[in-house]
């Protein structure tokens, strides 16, 4: 018996992998080939029969800072003489708080739109609102490029301190994460959420103080913003490419608190209730 | 499990189906909004009417079998596969699958009509759990095998849903998964395709590794095809045994 086995089992294995079993990743190892898949078809789609293709990557935010900085500039320009350059205070702010809105409002929608695949393939679902936020990202990579050409043009090059927008960007994005996934799992069960969160952004947009400086809040509600999240990574970055300062101490254990809490809080609800998604999609 | 099939009585169970029931919640599924389930929750109606969709089902599938599910529309058949497939948990028993599934994915599922062929097929790769490489390596040998070589760079929603057909065929039968679902997804191509694909299924099932799941409600197909099959009416299992006792025996029931 014991020499037959020994036999067989080499020639065994010899015939599994020419029948190709190493055609597939481990279970475990699987997420990250989908994730490139996935980010690489949205930016495929977005860019589908346009002259300019990726250019328009850096050529939309580039056009967007422009008018912004034209209207707003006017507008809210003298408020704050602390502030170096009003249209860079404007085009920053705006870039990191597109990355939030655009990563939760497509992750919302996110599981929803896989339900389709969800009731056949067994894959990992916090791969579709992660996946969202990682397009999302990639994104705001390419206005970056159009921020620092800004920054060129009106003579405001970055300094050594821009090297903070990496850890910026990354609690930013750990932040976007977590909230997507709690928006795209309440999203299966309640629908309503999608409509709701179009309107919490707008007020959302509106009470952090992007076009506008802080100072011209009432004083109780500047003592309110250091309570929203949005703000504190927008003077994160702004301290990083504009002020050329150290974000405090404050500062930054306001931005990663924001952020393990989003995540922890995204990931649990998530886990929770992802095995009765499919009952709902 | 009865004295059916000897040749694969004693080889190893790929799938296990042990006292699966499931249970769906009929009330609280309709809710789809806040304010409808802020009603019923002040009205005492939350989990109202239980529906059993699968009634203590047990069956076992081992490798190499070709095992078809039969049964009429809306008997638990989908819900069994479902189940099988990983993607939706039983309420009460288990189901233990060892190995790689591969289901046939349709048109909006795992394609983007927007996409070129030649993008779909790795997109449906990746979320399959391809390799990026054996991708790379096997890419001809599956536009061989669906035959488009002239669409590659058209994008799909220009396809026929028989062209989308071939495409989830091929891939997901390029290599040997331990178990292939074949549902009605198939139906769609033609039949010289159909007829090339049951070849393909026929090689897979002869090479002993890999085990064919047959969904369907035609018969046909699961007669030809199949060693034994499990009959599920109305969440019951009806019969379990050789194919073609069951099949016979669905056929007199449809009658």
């Amino acid at each position: 018996m014991e020499p037959e086995r020994t036999a067989d089992k080499p020639e065994a294995i010899a015939r599994a992998t020419i029948s190709g079993k190493d055609a597939w990743y481990p279970e475990n190892q699987r997420d990250g080939f989908i994730l490139r898949q996935l980010v690489t078809k949205d930016f495929k789609l977005k860019y589908r029969r346009s002259a300019l293709g990726v250019a328009w990557s850096v050529l939309n935010p580039l056009l967007m800072m422009i008018i912004m900085a034209a209207v707003f500039s006017r507008l809210m320009g003298r408020a704050d003489d602390s502030i170096p350059n009003f249209p860079l205070y404007i085009i920053i702010g705006n870039t990191a708080f597109n990355l939030m809105s655009d990563s939760t409002s497509r992750g919302l929608m996110s599981i929803i739109e896989a339900s389709s695949l969800l009731k056949k393939v067994k894959i990992n679902r916090w791969v579709f609102p992660v996946q969202k936020v990682l397009f999302a990202v990639v994104n705001y990579a390419f206005s970056l490029i159009a921020v620092v050409l800004v920054m060129i043009f009106v003579q405001y090059a970055p300094s050594v301190y821009a090297l903070y927008v990496i850890p910026g960007l990354f609690m930013l994005s750990v932040f976007c994460i977590g909230l997507s996934l709690f928006l795209s799992c309440a999203a299966v069960f309640f629908r309503d959420v999608i409509h709701l969160w179009s309107v919490f952004l707008t007020a959302w947009t509106y009470l952090t103080p992007m076009f506008y400086s802080i100072k011209i809040l009432p004083e109780w509600l500047q003592t309110l913003e250091s309570f929203n999240p949005m703000y504190l990574y927008l003077t994160y970055l702004r301290d990083a490419l504009l002020f050329r300062v150290n974000p405090s101490l404050e500062l930054t254990l306001g931005c990663a608190g924001f952020a393990v809490a989003s995540l922890v809080i995204g990931y649990l609800v998530f886990r929770r209730h992802e095995s009765k998604f499919i009952l709902y999609i | 499990m009865g004295g059916q099939a000897k040749v694969f009585s004693e080889r190893e169970s790929v799938i296990v189906a042990d006292d699966v029931t499931m249970i769906f919640n009929i009330a609280s599924e309709r809710f789809n909004s806040l304010k409808e389930y802020f009603i019923a929750f002040m009205r005492h109606e939350l989990r109202f009417k239980e529906f059993r969709a699968l009634k203590n089902i047990s069956f076992e599938v081992k490798r190499g079998e070709a095992f078809g599910l039969v049964g009429t529309n809306g008997s638990g058949k989908s819900t069994m596969l479902k189940i099988i497939a990983g993607v939706l948990d039983a309420s009460l028993g288990t189901c233990t699958v060892k190995g790689t599934i591969a289901p046939l994915i349709e048109l909006g599922a795992g394609f983007d009509p927007e996409l070129t062929a030649r993008e779909n097929i790795y997109l449906n790769g990746a979320l399959l759990g391809y390799r990026k490489e054996f991708i790379d390596e096997h890419f001809n040998d599956i536009v061989d095998f669906a035959e488009l070589w002239d669409f590659m760079d058209m994008p799909l929603k220009n396809y026929s849903s028989g062209m989308v057909a071939r495409i989830a065929f091929a891939i997901a039968t390029i290599t040997e998964p331990d178990i292939l679902i074949v549902d009605e997804t198939l139906s769609v191509g033609d039949f010289l395709f159909q007829q090339k694909c049951e070849r393909r299924i026929n090689e897979l099932i002869e090479s002993d590794n890999v085990t064919v799941l047959l969904v369907s409600h035609s018969i046909d197909l699961v007669e030809r095809m199949c060693d034994r099959a499990a009959w599920i009416e109305k969440g019951d299992l009806k019969m379990l045994g050789p194919c073609a006792e069951v099949c016979e025996a669905y056929k007199h029931y449809q009658k």
